[in-house]
């Protein structure tokens, strides 16, 4: 296939109106003639200030560069940032799109009822769209309990609402970031070596000879600092080895790409097991010195051979087999990236761990070119009193059930927010920021019925994404450019902090999270909980702790400490594993004390029926999952998402390249929205792929709308993970709807039946018929959100 | 004095940030680009099934049919080689358009034909072009040809490469790496 600029233009000007739209939008950068721009672009003649970004988790440090009228001009990376190494990817130099984009949030907006009942949002004064949620939450607290409230967070605004609520003594936090993504390598990795992953993840692929990606589809995940190690490992010649069911961007550059049937890489995980023990190939010295199990894992990969797993990933047995010792040959300079988004299929904390074990056989943990041990510099907290003990938190309703889950749990909150959930841990009240979580967590069924359980739901965003329309109060965020945060000072291989101050005044009327969590925390009585003017102040006192401060930091943006360890394990140096036994754990004590199989096995997952197709997501590099689609920049890079189909697929259905189509998955859910077929030899004859975040059905985004295929509404089929409790997604099948479906069809569909119910409906129609006697059957319950979408 | 760009292929993951920080540098207006990106399958999956991208922009060909076939000397050829139209001088007749076998040139919507400059106004700052400097995979490597020391004479003295329609005889100056 080839694209030329031509089609690339036609492409990005599919929509002319939208295009006209994006123009105004940039009139401030655009009505500059050229010769004028030239002048006005001279970095000399530009002022900057420092940032770090927020289009996504990567967090790479900026600078914004303004021209004499205060006009950000450009945004680029931080030459002294590890993590931007003074470039920024698409999104981030794009993120100025962010703060010009004309559909954001601009004024705080409250749910109210007119006299014949319809809901309506009416545009409030700060004051109070304030007093009312604190006046709510009071009543929540009065009614049921401080604890019994959620908050959902993504981002820098997490911190400021998760210290407004420990103070209000509420510990019920969860990101999507844990149970919809990474939590399975946390869980997987700790029970490993006694230590998670974090972000960024510490593979050493810079100094890598070998590096293995298990369907991480790296550069199509633009984790800026990541793509450029790969890169750097590229120029040095390293082996690449990509398990992918599509010819993902960084398969294209693979010395050996393992195109595996989905749902199978457990198997796979397991015979390079057997091979790197059974041929002697693995780290023999440092599994003697550090790990503990080696015999049980001897004896549990026996059968485990390339030959049994081939018959289940469809894999050639020769290339398990080389590319095993293709990783053995680089050790200890080899490593599997643990991956990011891992809630596949259910069992994913076992295939995690299966990729640790195999990081400890390669004798890659702590070592050069395998996974290097994180360094941070701690900013000390703000000196305050100590937050309030809760009664009870999500903890007590999540331990019993996920032993080894390490933070809150989305879905377990969104379970404890339906009406039959025990009433003293039952959740009456959403606090949502930063993330739309209708289109972040899967099984919308439960989520629509959670939401019409809540006595309150205020959402904290910058743009107006699905869940405002579901919200009682809307306050707009001011985006990244225009507020303070906390710094950023996460583990790397140097420690270091990054500093984010306003480029600009806030648009509109909106305000920063750090200034709405401290106004709530005044009208809910903790005012010693805010003893400071503003963030500056605070971060102020947290530079200087740490011998800097905030004219320095204004100047820097980034600074660089001392590191007190070393990175990698000095040689034949003891070290205690953070582990029951002191040791890396091959045969996991944690997980056998617990119940959890102590070495992963191999599970058998569903395969799809005839005529449907493993629905397999993934990333462009030019978004972040459902929140960049409207940025005019990035909008005008990649509008819409496609349907990946493999041509002999295609053939069987007669489907044409960039023909219309619709999914409906094997529950019989109808995508709202139409995509273009994709007719490539990418993908496996038994998958399609989609890029996750495009079918927005909010109406006042007004680039996104309706454009593409969202992928959340099919996931209804969710393998919960016994171990730490994500929410498996890969289970889920999609057939093609080649005529357009009537809006009665797809809403009929949205009111599908989950395994679950219908598990539970013949269950009781036995029970019925057996005893004859007149129990109301268990039907399955409408969506029935009273909550519509208002003032759209 | 010879520009030339050299265009790692082995290395690029298509991600666009060339594309947008064109755009932004050189005040693009959305829908339009000066550079863009090509993805170039062949095979079947999986056994022989191949994929690379390529980042293209104006070739700034020694040999220049555009500026040839310009009726008004719009479009001409600075110290460096690089290809230049004065918009003040263009009427937007489009027979640049037409010559150029790359596509690498479109209207304006203010009626004048626009292009890649290689960033001519960063040069003369002593930078790198906005898309050399973004990339985050490095795999745009920019320089001057008549200097055996630059980066791109010393990355086409050592590495296997080809140009894009050779046979149009415009011997363009971006180089794409095997």
């Amino acid at each position: 296939m080839k694209t030329t600029r031509r089609q690339f233009i036609k492409i990005a000007g599919a929509g002319t109106a939208g295009m006209a739209v994006a123009g105004s939008v940039l009139g401030s950068v655009q009505k500059v003639g050229e010769k004028a721009l030239k002048k006005d672009m001279l970095d000399s003649e530009l002022t900057r200030t420092p940032t770090y970004c927020e289009v996504c988790f990567w967090k790479c440090a900026a600078w914004v560069y303004k021209d004499k009228e205060g006009n950000i001009k450009k945004l680029i990376g931080n030459d002294e940032d590890q993590h931007a190494r003074g470039k920024l990817c698409p999104r981030g130099t794009g993120g100025l799109g962010m703060y010009e984009d004309e559909d954001r949030l601009k004024k705080p907006l409250i749910r109210r009822t007119d006299a014949s009942g319809n809901q309506y949002y009416e545009e409030a004064e700060w004051d109070v769209a304030l007093d009312h949620i604190a006046k709510k939450m009071t009543g929540i607290k009065k009614d049921y309990g401080k604890e019994n409230m959620a908050l959902f967070v993504h981002g820098a605004p997490a911190k400021h609402f998760e210290y407004l609520f420990k103070a209000f003594g509420n510990e019920n936090h969860a990101e999507p970031a844990y149970a919809q993504c990474a939590g399975p390598r946390e869980a997987g990795f700790f029970a490993t070596f006694g230590s998670g992953v974090g972000s960024p993840e510490p593979a050493d692929m810079q100094n890598s000879k070998c590096i293995v990606f298990i369907g991480n589809h790296i550069g199509e995940n633009m984790h800026n600092s990541f793509v450029q190690e790969v890169s750097t490992a590229i120029d040095n010649e390293a082996k690449i080895i990509v398990v992918d069911p599509r010819l993902s961007t960084v398969a294209s550059k693979a010395t050996h790409w393992l195109a595996i049937k989905p749902g199978t890489d457990l198997a796979l995980l397991l015979a390079w097991m057997h091979v790197l023990i059974y041929d002697n190939i693995y780290d023999k010295e440092y599994i003697d010195k550090y790990a503990f199990g080696f015999e049980e894992l001897k004896a549990h990969v026996a059968n485990y051979t390339p030959e049994w797993a081939a018959g289940i990933t469809t894999i050639n047995p020769e290339l398990i087999r080389e590319s095993a010792h293709t990783m053995a040959a680089a050790s200890p300079a080899s490593v599997i990236h643990p991956g990011r988004h891992t809630t596949w299929y259910g069992d994913d904390t076992q295939r995690e761990r299966a990729m640790a074990m195999i990081n400890a056989l390669l004798g890659a943990y702590g070592r050069r070119g395998g996974m290097y041990m994180g360094v941070k510099q701690k900013l000390p907290k703000y000196p305050v009193p100590a937050f309030p003990h809760p009664h009870w938190s999500w903890q007590d309703i999540t331990k019993p059930k996920f032993k080894n889950a390490a933070v809150g749990l989305t879905n377990v909150l969104i379970e404890a927010s339906l009406p039959e959930f025990d009433k003293k841990h039952q959740i009456k009240g959403w606090f949502i920021a930063g993330t739309s979580v209708i289109n972040t967590i899967p099984d919308r069924k439960a989520m629509f019925r959670a939401i019409d359980n809540q006595d309150l739901i205020v959402v904290v965003d910058t743009m107006p994404m699905e869940m405002t329309g579901y919200a009682d109060v809307v306050l707009p965020e001011s985006t990244y450019l225009e507020r303070h945060d906390f710094s950023r000072a996460g583990k790397n291989r140097i420690p270091q902090i990054a500093f984010r101050m306003p480029a600009v005044k806030a648009k509109y009327d909106s305000k920063p999270a750090w200034w709405m969590a401290k106004e709530l925390g005044h009208r809910l009585g903790l005012e010693k909980y805010y003893p400071w003017k503003d963030l500056e102040e605070v971060l102020d006192w947290q530079f200087k702790q740490v011998g800097t401060s905030l004219e320095e930091m204004k100047k820097i943006g980034v600074k660089t400490f001392t590191a007190s360890e070393p990175i990698y394990l000095l040689d034949n140096e003891e070290y205690e594993f953070n582990t029951n036994t002191g040791k890396i754990e091959l045969y996991s004590t944690d997980f056998a004390e617990k119940g959890y199989d102590a070495m992963p096995k191999y599970t058998r997952h569903e395969s799809p029926g005839p005529g449907f197709y493993h629905l397999v997501y993934g990333r462009a590099p030019t978004h972040t999952f459902g929140r960049t689609q409207n940025n005019p920049y990035l909008h005008d890079l990649y509008e819409t998402n496609s349907i990946w189909i493999n041509p002999r697929t295609a053939k069987l259905w007669g489907i044409e390249n960039n023909s219309d189509i619709w999914l409906k998955n094997q529950d019989g859910v109808i995508s709202e929205f139409s995509a273009k077929a994709r007719v490539t030899e990418r993908i496996r004859p038994d998958s399609i792929y989609m890029v996750h975040g495009f079918g927005h059905t909010s109406k006042k985004l007004s680039r996104a709308k309706g454009r593409g295929i969202n992928d959340i509404p099919l996931i209804t089929n969710i393998k919960i993970d016994p171990i730490m409790g994500g929410t498996g997604m890969r289970n889920n099948f999609v057939t093609f709807i080649l005529e357009e479906p009537s809006r009665e069809e797809i809403l009929a569909a949205a009111d599908y039946k989950t395994a679950k119910e219908k598990e539970e409906e013949a269950k009781n129609l036995k029970k019925k018929e057996s005893k004859a006697n007149t129990e109301k059957q268990n039907d399955s319950i409408k969506v029935t959100h009273t909550k519509e979408e208002a003032k759209s | 004095m010879r520009y030339a760009m050299a265009m790692d292929t082995r290395k690029c993951v298509g991600c666009s940030d060339c594309v947008v920080a064109c755009q932004t540098e050189n005040n693009v207006p959305l829908g339009y680009c000066r550079d863009w990106i090509v993805e170039a399958v062949k095979g079947t999956y999986p056994d022989t099934v191949q994929m690379h991208f390529k980042s293209e922009r104006c070739m700034h060909c020694e040999n220049t049919p555009c500026v040839r076939t310009c009726p008004t000397g719009a479009s001409h050829v600075i110290d460096g080689g690089i290809v230049k139209v004065t918009h003040d001088e263009c009427i937007g007749c489009g027979a640049c358009i037409e010559s150029c076998p790359y596509d690498a040139r479109y209207v304006h919507p203010e009626g004048y034909v626009d292009k890649c400059t290689f960033c001519d106004h960063r040069l003369e700052q002593g930078l790198n072009t906005a898309c050399v400097d973004v990339c985050p995979t490095s795999c745009l490597i920019f320089g001057d040809l008549d200097d055996p020391k630059s980066d791109v004479s010393k990355i086409l003295q050592e590495k296997d490469w080809y140009v894009l329609a050779p046979e149009a005889g415009t011997n363009p100056q971006l180089y794409f790496l095997k």
